[in-house]
């Protein structure tokens, strides 16, 4: 499967991203410049954490202006795989390709440390190599990580599973201690509801090798690279 | 012509740096300080064009790009004719 990681000005887990997936997982990846129109290719577009534009206005709000977001919007259309890695999360909040949006952590804190979080859902294109209720150890490097949607949207994306991952603690128990960022019902990762876009605010790349600490972020990137 | 845009949180969301001025009030003194919510202000130079297109376009680019509708309301006002 051919990755594209796309890079912003203020992009700063590219190079972390590209090395996991190519290196580590051991797919053909390339960059994809914001300003290009072209996808190269791809079979699966990466938004990178980082601070896209400074996170000048809202976090994630103006690289969704960027041009090639054209090109993604219409992938994902097409039913392409993407994914959102914390501020490539928020960038997809902003562009509207998954619901909700994000409020400043809930102690008004940039958390930075390893979390806990819960498979809930492992019937997807991003978690199918994982199993149900278990627990990933994964890095979180983020401020406006506060999970918000509206009462019925939110009612909808649990209707739908569209749940990936929760905060929880070490034993997958949820607590309001495990969910450092005050997100809506614990919400760590979600996705569309027709499963090929997903968003998620830890960082699997930074659990991609058991030098850096935990390698649990590879259950997504595996997921991702063979057929469900 | 002049215009200012504020935007702010929607009542139903929670504003912690609101919660936090207010607080920091509160151990000043200002007990009577009932709540605070934190915004942010726009002030926009423009040229000067017609009334129905400004009230169509400043409602326009408050909603797409200045203030995220989901969790943010906004209000405008023209502040220099």
């Amino acid at each position: 499967m051919k990755f594209g990681v796309v890079v912003f000005p203020g992009s700063n887990c590219d190079f972390d991203t590209f090395h996991a997936l190519k290196d580590v997982v051991g797919q053909p990846t390339t960059y994809l410049w914001h300003k290009d129109h072209d996808l190269k290719g791809v079979d699966c577009v990466v938004l990178p954490g980082g601070f896209s534009y400074g996170d000048y206005l809202r976090s994630g709000a103006i690289a969704r202006f960027s041009p090639l977001m054209r090109e993604v919007r219409d992938f994902a259309d097409r039913g392409g795989l993407v994914l959102g890695i914390c501020n490539g999360f928020q960038v997809l909040l902003e562009l509207g390709l998954l619901p909700g949006a994000m409020l400043r952590n809930k102690n008004l804190k940039f958390l930075c440390r390893f979390v806990h979080i819960r498979i809930e859902n492992n019937r997807t294109r991003f978690s199918h190599k994982g199993k149900k209720g278990q627990v990933l150890k994964i890095p979180i490097a983020h401020f406006d990580g506060n999970y918000y949607a509206p009462p019925q949207v939110l009612e909808e994306i649990e209707k739908n599973k569209q749940v990936l991952f929760r905060y929880t603690d070490e034993k997958g128990r949820l607590n309001e201690e495990a969910n450092v960022n005050g997100s809506l019902n614990c919400i760590a990762g979600l996705m569309n509801k027709q499963g090929n876009v997903m968003g998620m605010m830890p960082h699997p790349e930074r659990a991609s090798e058991a030098l850096l600490g935990s390698s649990d972020g590879l259950v997504i990137f595996k997921s991702m690279i063979v057929k469900q | 012509m002049k215009v200012r845009i504020l935007v702010s949180f929607k009542d139903s969301v929670l504003d912690p740096q609101g919660q936090t001025v207010k607080n920091a009030l509160h151990t000043l003194g200002y007990g009577f300080i009932k709540d605070v919510r934190q915004g942010k202000v726009f002030e926009i130079d423009l040229k000067d064009i017609p009334r129905g297109e400004l009230e169509k376009a400043i409602p326009e680019i408050s909603d797409k790009v200045l203030a995220n509708p989901i969790i943010e309301k906004f209000t405008w006002q023209i502040i220099e004719e």
